[in-house]
């Protein structure tokens, strides 16, 4: 989660304590007490047949993605170029853009200006602190403040797509401020990448 | 229940499980707490033969787990009957046991089975109920669990959830799968894995489909899946964000959350992907819409106040108006069955824990003690909520009951199990 508002991290030996508190339970009647039949009425206490014809449902078709694309040579992928430089940072609770990744936007949407074809993927992302479709929310806010950065250098939105991972691609138990000020980001993707 | 789960304590309710690491390992279940009229029965051995599952032992763990029955220990009784007439009373009120449940499996020809039982009132001397089925073996579990579904109705008056399933997902490896369980978390099975995150399972009323948030193709997109078939259909892949599909209590629409190119809000879309229309308009974040059972209202979560909080919009949209006003932040919003009641995430003091509003006289109460608890979700009769938390770093599934009483833990060694959804009942 990206807000503000809370500091506490996951401590996850917390569930044998709330395994132990729960574990008390009243004692039995020392006498055997007779059951009450609590059924409604239209239960049948006599044999009932039960037939199998309905959808038998218990099997399940699986099925298998893997989307991982081939990775072509090109700019984008070029470790020696700003292009491939695909990270904007937040600070805590914000949702501006910082001045050190001016250079960065700004050769991107050079870029997207140069290749009119081009389509540019905004990734929005939060901390896993929150629940997730509230964090993939607050990811797209964080992706919209970027792409108007874009906009403001003159590239269209037909060419920005915003969109949220929200905390699915968040380091994961977090110790410290610093490893949750790195799933504050927006990463940049291209539609073929 | 299966050869490799044993019960440990049993009289402080402790079931717990040795699981062995396969691709498809069994979720394993802890169970504490219980209620305070527990009632004794005792449920006597089947007469069964063969390498299938014991149908009393699924029926025992069934009604231990609910923590309504205290399951009685019936090595020590000497004769273990199978048919009524051979039901020496004496023998089971000596043990206490007010309930007593006696039944068979006799094979059929054809590789068919019948499992029929019986369950009869000790102090009376008398059958309340029995019941035979003639199935195929590989429907002996959930057979059991439907026996347990017909005891737990006859002694407590409510529907059982024994026969129902769960979905959750589970990451392993670096990928993740969309898994459906039985309820006591057997018979694990996968219906749809990826490399990128899945997230938001949501079955469809009749069972037969679940919804889910898929991250195939770099981007949130709601598919809805038959899993009978596999087959899917893309229902939302709009630009930006498609997320948070919901079901209409009915199963001809979902309410889902897009942001095309803004900020999320919520839509409704019939079940083929057809007739999108918007349901809130606002500046603000709307996301984790939740029909009433009525199907007349949309609860959600929105920060439009600021911080995040409850809202209800009319299912037609229109204006919204706030349902939370307690806790720092509350988040996902979900109905009991019976509409009374609203399960949602509180954050307090950093916290996030499962909270139970009475939707009657706003009363609340905080049912869990993790700190990163999510996904509440009502078990079809409403008494347990399923809900996610964490435990040594790693996501686990957790049930609670709506009164606080019973707690239940569920983890699979080596996966990281998040997004419980708890199914409806099977026929």
């Amino acid at each position: 989660m990206s807000h503000g508002m809370m500091n506490k991290k996951v401590i996850g030996s917390l569930l044998l304590a709330v395994v132990l508190t729960a574990c008390k339970s009243t004692p039995m009647a020392e006498k055997p007490a007779s059951v009450e039949d609590k059924s409604p009425a239209t239960t049948a206490t006599a044999p009932v047949k039960s037939a199998d014809g309905a959808a038998d449902t218990s099997s399940v078709k699986e099925v298998v993605i893997d989307s991982n694309a081939n990775n072509a040579n090109n700019p984008l992928k070029d470790p020696n170029n700003i292009l491939s430089k695909r990270n904007i940072y937040f600070d805590f609770d914000s949702d501006v853009v910082k001045a050190e990744f001016r250079p960065l936007i700004e050769a991107h949407a050079k870029y997207l200006l140069a290749n009119g074809k081009a389509k540019m993927i905004l990734q929005g992302n939060a901390d896993e602190r929150g629940t997730r479709e509230y964090n993939l929310a607050l990811g797209q806010r964080r992706a919209v403040s970027v792409k108007k950065s874009f906009n403001l250098l003159g590239v269209q939105d037909k060419q920005i797509e915003t969109v949220s991972f929200g905390e699915e691609k968040a380091t994961q138990n977090c110790a410290d401020e610093n490893c949750h000020q790195a799933n504050r980001r927006v990463d940049i993707a291209y539609e073929n990448d | 229940m299966s050869a490799l789960q044993k019960t440990i304590l049993s009289m402080l309710l402790w079931l717990s499980a040795f699981v062995t690491p396969t691709a498809h390992a069994t979720l394993e279940i802890e169970i504490s707490g219980g209620s305070a009229q527990q009632i004794p029965i005792a449920v006597v051995p089947f007469a069964q033969t063969g390498n299938l599952a014991k149908v009393s032992d699924v029926v025992a763990a069934d009604l231990r787990r609910s923590g309504l029955f205290r399951v009685l220990e019936t090595a020590g009784v000497a004769n273990h009957p199978t048919e009524l007439s051979q039901v020496k009373y004496g023998e089971w009120s000596a043990l206490q046991a007010q309930a007593l449940v006696i039944g068979r499996v006799e094979p059929l020809s054809g590789n068919r089975l019948k499992v029929s039982f019986q369950l009869a009132d000790v102090l009376k001397q008398q059958q309340l109920t029995s019941l035979e089925y003639n199935i195929t073996p590989n429907q002996l579990r959930m057979t059991a669990h439907k026996i347990a579904d017909a005891i737990y109705q006859k002694l407590t008056g409510e529907a059982g959830i024994f026969a129902s399933r769960i979905a959750y997902i589970n990451k392993s490896k670096g990928r993740y799968a969309l898994q459906v369980a039985d309820a006591d978390g057997e018979n694990p099975q996968t219906v749809v894995s990826s490399n990128e995150p899945i997230i938001s399972p949501a079955w469809s009323p009749d069972g037969n489909k679940i919804a889910y948030v898929s991250f195939e193709k770099k981007k949130p997109i709601i598919f809805v899946q038959s899993l009978m078939t596999g087959q899917r259909l893309t229902l939302a892949n709009f630009k930006g964000n498609n997320s948070a599909p919901a079901w209409s209590p009915d199963g001809s629409k979902l309410a889902i959350v897009l942001t095309h190119a803004a900020n999320s809000q919520l839509y409704a879309i019939e079940s083929d992907g057809t007739g999108l229309r918007q349901l809130t308009k606002s500046s603000a974040i709307d996301t984790e819409p939740n029909w009433s059972p009525d199907g007349k209202w949309i609860f959600f979560t929105s920060d439009r106040g600021g911080r995040p909080q409850i809202y209800k919009v009319s299912s037609m949209g229109g204006e919204a108006q706030r349902v939370t006003f307690e806790g720092v932040n509350n988040f996902s919003p979900r109905f009991s069955p019976d509409g009374k009641l609203l399960a949602m995430i509180r954050q307090d003091d950093g916290k996030f824990r499962v909270a139970l509003q009475d939707l009657a006289n706003g009363q609340v109460q905080i049912l869990s003690d993790g700190a990163q608890d999510e996904s509440p979700s009502f078990a079809p009769n409403g008494r347990m909520i399923l809900y996610a938390t964490r435990a040594g770093g790693r996501g686990a599934l957790a049930a609670v009951s709506a009164d606080g009483r019973v707690k239940q833990r569920l983890s699979e060694s080596g996966g990281d199990v998040r997004e419980p959804a708890w199914g409806p009942l099977l026929n």
